[in-house]
C-alpha cells in the first residue's frame, strides 16, 4: 500500500445527503442525547464509565446509574468526521508511535486537545476505565495510558480467549468470578448504588428482545435482493446495541422500528438504503471480513453501491456481540450469560471458528465473493486474514479479494487503490457469474 | 591466584568454544540439536514455544524437550512466510511460518503460543489450520492476580498444559515428576540471575553479546546442559583479562519477543554502551524467585506467576503507581545509567507501552533514547550513531 497516499482533501463530494428514515433519526437523536448526558455529567455529579465496546457491560453499568462513554465510538465518529487524522498527528507529537493501533491516538489526541468529542461537546473525566479485556490485547495499553490522564479506578475485566473455539467451563467461571468478586463490589463503591439482580435481568429482557430483532435485521440479507447492506448499512444497525443502549427500552423500540422498515423493503422487493437513494440493481451479493474505513466512509460505499455490489454478511457486526448464532443475554442466568457475551465477542474467537462462522455465511447468504478489508490499525483483525482468505476460497470455491486501508487514519485510505482492485475484483465476479449462467 | 600460563590458553580456548558452541546452535536454523536430542532420546518428543512465558518445567516433567521458537533472525530468506502476513506486521510470526513451511520445524511434536499479543495469538489458529497433525495450544495466563480467582483459573489451565502433554507422552506426569522439573528449572534461573550479575558488575567480563548467544543456547538445549554451560562459561571467563572500555551503563528494553539481530546487540557495545540489564528471553528470568519445591507443584507455579514475575507490556499492571516501577528497580539495582527503548516495528505492546515507561524514567530524572527494528535489519549504522550519541551525552552529564 503506497503509505503517502491520501485522499482526504481530495475525496469527490459523493452525492446529496444521506436519505434518512426514522430509524436513523431515531438512532440520531438517542446518540447525540448521550453524548449531551455525557457533557453535563460532571458538573451534575453522575458517574461516569470508560469501556470498550466488545465486552461491554452495557447492562451491568446501567444497573449504577453510570453514563458510559465508549472511546471506540468517539474515534470512529471522529473518523467520520474528518477529525481523526490531526488528533492521531497530535498523539503521535506527543510520543505515540506511528506503527501503532489508531484508535488508541485518535483518543489519545483528542484527550490532549482538552477532550471535546465528535459532537464538539466536552467529555467528561471517568470515574471509572472499565476495561474489559475481549478479544484485543491493545485494549490494555489503550486504558493504562488513559489511566496515566485520570484519577480513577481502573477495573480490569479478563476474558480468556476461545482459542480452541469452545467456552470452556473454566474460561466462564473465571469471567464469573472476577464479575461478582471484582468488578460488581468496584462499580458500587465508585457509584455508591447498591447492586440489584433483578433490575439487571430487566435490564437483559429488553437485551433479547433487540438482539432478536438484531438477528432478524441481519439476517433477512439471505433474500435476493438484500433488503441491507450487512457491512455499510450494518455499521448504523449495531450502533445502538454494541453501545450505550443494549438493555433499555430506547433500544428495544428502535429495533423494532428499524426491522418493520425492513419488512416493508422486504415487501416491496427492494435493495438496501444507500446515502444516495435506493440501491439499484443487485449484482454481487459479498461478505465482508474486516473493519470498515470511517476517514472516508461514504467515498467507500460508493465504490460498492456504484457497481451493485451489496454486502450481505460481515463479521463487523459481531464485533460487539455474535447473536446469530443463537447466544442471547439470560434473565434467568444474568452474570454467566454476561461472561458468554464477553467470551463470544467475534475477536475472541479463534481463527478456524472465525473462517467456520465466514464460510458458513458465504453459503447461508449465497455470496459471490469474499472481500477482506484489512486494516492497518488492529492486529486482532487483521493478522492472520490472508490465509483466512485462501482457506475460505478453498472451502468454498468462491473468489475473495484483498484490500487495505485503515480505520481512523486518513493516511491510509488510498482511494485510487482500493477503487481499481473491486473494480478488477468486480469484473472478475462479473465473468464468473457469466461462465456459470452459460 | 595466578593461573599458569597454560592453563590460562586452555580457559581461554574455552571461553571460545563455549561461544563458538552457542553461536552455531544460533545459527543453525535446522534445530539439528533437537533432532540429535530426539535420536538419543528414542520416543522423546519437542515443543517448540514461542516468546514470552511458558511453564517449562510441565514440559520438562513430561520427558519432553522445550524449544524456544523466537523467529529467523536475519539469516532465513523469508518466502512463503511473506504472503501470510500484510506489511504492517512485525517479522516474527512470518518468519516463524517460513521455518514450519520450510520444515525446519518438523523435529517439533507440539507448539505452545503464549498469551502476548494478537499477532501470536492468531498465529496459534493459523498453525493449527497448517499443521493439522501437530499439538498446538495457545497458552493463556491471567491478567489478574488474585488466588482465588485468577490463580484457580491459571492452575486449571496448567492442569489442561499437563493433561495433553501426559497423553502425548504416553504417561502419567506425576507431582513428583513436577517438583524435580521445578528445582532443574529454579537451579538454571539462579545461575542466570548469577551470570547477569557478573555482566552487570564487570561488562566488560561477559559481554552481552556473548550474554545473549548463551541464553539462545538455552532455547535448545536440555535445561540440565544449559546450567553446566552457563557455569562453565563464568568460571572461564573469570580468569580471563578482557578489555576494557569506556562505556556508559544501560539497560535495554523492549526486546522481549521479536528478537534483534545479534550485530545490533554488538553495535550496542561497540558504540560505547554496555547493556547490564535487559528484557532478552524473558521465559529465562520470568520468574523472579525460586518455585517452591515442596506441597502442589501447580499452585506453586501459578502463586511465582501471579506474584513474582518480571513486568512487562505483555502483562497488565493493576496499580498506576507501579507503572515503569520494575525497569526503574532494573536500572537501580543494576547501576545502569540510562535505558535504550528498543522494540520492533510495529510492535503494538512494546511501542504502546514505551511512551509510560519513558514518562516513569523521566520523573526519576533517567535518561533514554528509543528506537525500533526489525529481526532482520541490516543496516545498523544509524542505530550505532544513535546508541553513540546517547553514550556520549550520559558522559557528558555525569562528568
Ligand atoms: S487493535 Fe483493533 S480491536 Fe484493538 S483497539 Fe485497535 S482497532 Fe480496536
Ligand atoms: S513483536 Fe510484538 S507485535 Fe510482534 S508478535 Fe511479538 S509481541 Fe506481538
Amino acid at each position: 500500500m503506497n503509505k503517502a497516499a491520501t485522499t482526504a482533501k481530495t475525496a469527490p463530494k459523493v452525492g446529496p445527503d444521506v436519505i434518512k428514515e426514522p430509524s436513523m433519526l431515531k438512532q440520531k437523536a438517542m446518540i447525540d442525547a448521550n453524548f449531551k448526558l455525557l457533557a453535563t455529567a460532571n458538573e451534575e455529579g453522575r458517574k461516569v464509565s470508560s469501556t470498550f465496546v466488545p465486552g461491554n457491560l452495557n447492562e451491568l453499568q446501567m444497573c449504577f446509574d453510570l453514563n458510559c462513554n465508549f472511546p471506540e465510538i468517539n474515534a470512529l465518529q471522529n473518523g467520520m468526521r474528518k477529525k481523526s487524522g490531526r488528533l492521531i498527528m497530535e498523539a503521535e507529537r506527543n510520543g505515540q508511535s506511528e506503527d501503532v493501533c489508531t484508535y488508541v491516538k485518535s483518543d489519545l489526541g483528542m484527550i490532549m486537545q482538552g477532550n471535546i468529542g465528535p459532537t464538539g461537546d466536552k467529555l467528561p473525566d471517568p470515574d471509572v476505565l472499565l476495561l474489559s479485556y475481549t478479544g484485543c490485547f491493545t485494549f490494555m495499553k489503550w486504558f493504562e495510558l488513559v489511566r496515566e490522564k485520570y484519577d480513577c479506578e481502573t477495573i480490569m475485566l479478563h476474558v480468556p480467549y476461545q482459542a480452541d473455539g469452545k467456552i470452556t467451563q473454566n474460561m466462564r467461571d473465571y469471567v464469573v468470578k472476577q464479575l461478582k468478586e471484582e468488578v460488581i463490589p468496584t462499580l458500587e463503591r465508585v457509584s455508591g448504588v447498591k447492586f440489584d439482580i433483578d433490575r439487571l435481568r430487566q435490564y437483559m429482557v429488553e437485551s433479547a428482545k433487540a438482539e432478536d430483532d438484531l438477528v432478524w435485521i441481519l439476517q433477512s440479507a439471505k433474500n435476493t435482493p438484500s433488503p441491507i447492506d450487512a457491512f455499510f448499512g450494518g455499521v448504523y444497525y449495531i450502533g445502538p446495541i454494541f453501545t450505550a443502549f443494549r438493555g433499555t427500552e430506547a433500544a428495544t423500540e428502535y429495533y423494532r422500528t428499524l426491522r418493520g422498515e425492513i419488512e416493508q423493503r422486504l415487501a416491496n422487493g427492494q435493495g438496501p438504503v444507500t446515502p444516495e437513494g435506493n440501491f439499484g440493481k443487485e449484482r454481487f451479493r459479498l461478505v465482508v471480513e474486516g473493519t470498515p474505513n470511517y476517514t472516508n466512509f461514504r467515498e467507500f460505499w460508493k465504490m460498492f453501491y456504484d457497481e451493485g455490489a451489496v454486502v450481505v454478511a460481515s463479521t463487523y457486526t459481531k464485533v460487539g456481540g455474535v447473536y446469530d448464532f443463537g447466544f442471547r443475554h439470560d434473565p434467568d442466568n444474568p452474570i454467566e450469560s454476561l461472561a458468554d457475551y464477553c467470551l463470544g465477542c467475534y475477536t475472541n474467537l479463534s481463527l478456524p471458528a472465525r473462517i467456520r462462522m465466514l464460510t458458513s455465511y458465504m453459503e447461508d447468504y449465497q455470496a459471490d465473493g469474499l472481500l477482506v478489508n484489512s486494516v492497518k490499525s488492529c492486529n486482532s483483525f487483521s493478522a492472520g486474514q490472508l490465509l483466512m482468505l485462501r482457506e475460505i476460497e478453498k472451502r468454498t470455491g468462491k473468489p475473495g479479494a484483498f484490500i487495505e486501508t485503515d480505520l481512523v487514519d486518513p493516511r491510509y485510505f488510498s482511494a485510487a487503490n482500493v477503487k481499481n482492485r473491486l473494480e478488477s475484483y468486480f469484473q472478475m465476479l462479473e465473468q464468473k457469474n457469466a461462465t456459470q449462467a452459460a | 591466584m595466578p593461573l599458569q600460563e597454560t592453563q590460562q590458553e586452555t580457559l581461554k580456548e574455552t571461553v571460545e568454544n563455549i561461544v563458538d558452541r552457542c553461536q552455531a546452535l544460533f545459527d543453525d536454523l535446522d534445530f539439528t540439536v533437537v533432532k540429535e536430542w530426539k535420536a538419543a532420546n528414542p520416543g522423546g518428543k519437542a515443543i517448540g514455544f514461542l516468546p514470552i512465558y511458558v511453564p517449562r518445567e510441565i514440559i520438562h516433567a513430561a520427558g519432553m524437550l522445550p524449544v524456544g521458537i523466537l523467529g529467523g533472525g536475519d539469516q532465513l530468506e523469508v518466502i512463503h512466510g511473506d504472503a501470510y502476513y500484510q506489511s504492517y506486521i512485525c517479522r516474527i510470526p512470518r518468519s516463524t511460518i517460513e521455518l514450519g513451511l520450510t520444515g525446519r520445524l518438523d523435529s517439533l511434536d507440539g507448539m505452545l503460543f503464549p498469551s502476548i499479543c494478537d499477532v501470536i495469538r492468531n498465529l496459534s489458529g493459523m498453525w493449527q489450520l497448517l499443521f493439522k497433525d501437530k499439538y498446538v495450544k495457545y497458552f493463556d495466563v491471567p491478567q489478574t492476580y488474585r488466588d482465588d480467582i485468577a490463580g484457580t483459573f491459571y492452575i486449571h489451565e496448567l492442569q489442561t498444559l499437563r493433561e495433553d502433554l501426559a497423553e502425548l507422552a504416553g504417561r502419567e506426569i506425576t507431582d513428583d515428576d513436577l517438583r524435580r522439573s521445578i528445582a532443574v528449572y529454579n537451579e538454571n534461573r539462579a545461575t542466570i540471575e548469577e551470570l547477569y550479575r557478573l555482566r552487570a558488575g564487570l561488562p566488560w567480563q561477559a559481554p552481552t553479546s556473548e550474554l545473549y548467544l548463551l541464553l539462545r543456547a538455552g532455547m535448545v538445549l536440555p535445561v540440565e546442559e544449559h546450567t553446566q554451560l552457563l557455569r562453565d562459561y563464568m568460571v572461564a571467563t573469570s580468569v580471563e583479562e578482557r578489555p576494557r572500555r569506556d562505556n556508559c551503563r544501560v539497560v535495554v528494553n523492549g526486546v522481549f519477543c521479536e528478537q534483534p539481530p545479534l550485530g545490533l546487540i554488538k553495535s550496542l557495545e561497540m558504540a560505547g554502551c554496555y547493556v547490564v540489564d535487559d528484557d532478552f528471553l524473558l521465559v529465562t528470568r520470568w520468574l523472579l524467585d525460586d518455585v517452591p519445591t515442596d506441597g502442589d507443584p501447580l499452585d506453586n507455579l501459578s502463586k511465582a506467576f501471579l506474584h513474582h514475575s518480571a513486568a512487562t507490556s505483555a502483562k497488565y499492571e493493576p496499580d498506576k503507581a507501579n507503572k515503569g516501577r520494575f525497569l526503574i528497580d532494573q536500572v537501580r539495582n543494576s547501576g545502569a545509567e540510562g535505558v535504550i527503548f528498543a522494540a520492533p516495528s510495529f510492535c503494538d505492546p512494546a511501542l504502546l507501552d514505551r511512551p509510560m515507561l519513558q514518562d516513569a524514567l523521566s520523573r526519576d530524572d533517567i535518561p533514554y533514547t528509543a528506537f525500533k527494528y526489525a529481526e532482520n535489519t541490516g543496516q545498523l549504522q544509524a542505530i550505532r550513531e544513535q546508541a553513540g550519541t546517547f553514550a556520549d551525552s550520559i558522559k557528558l552529564w555525569s562528568a
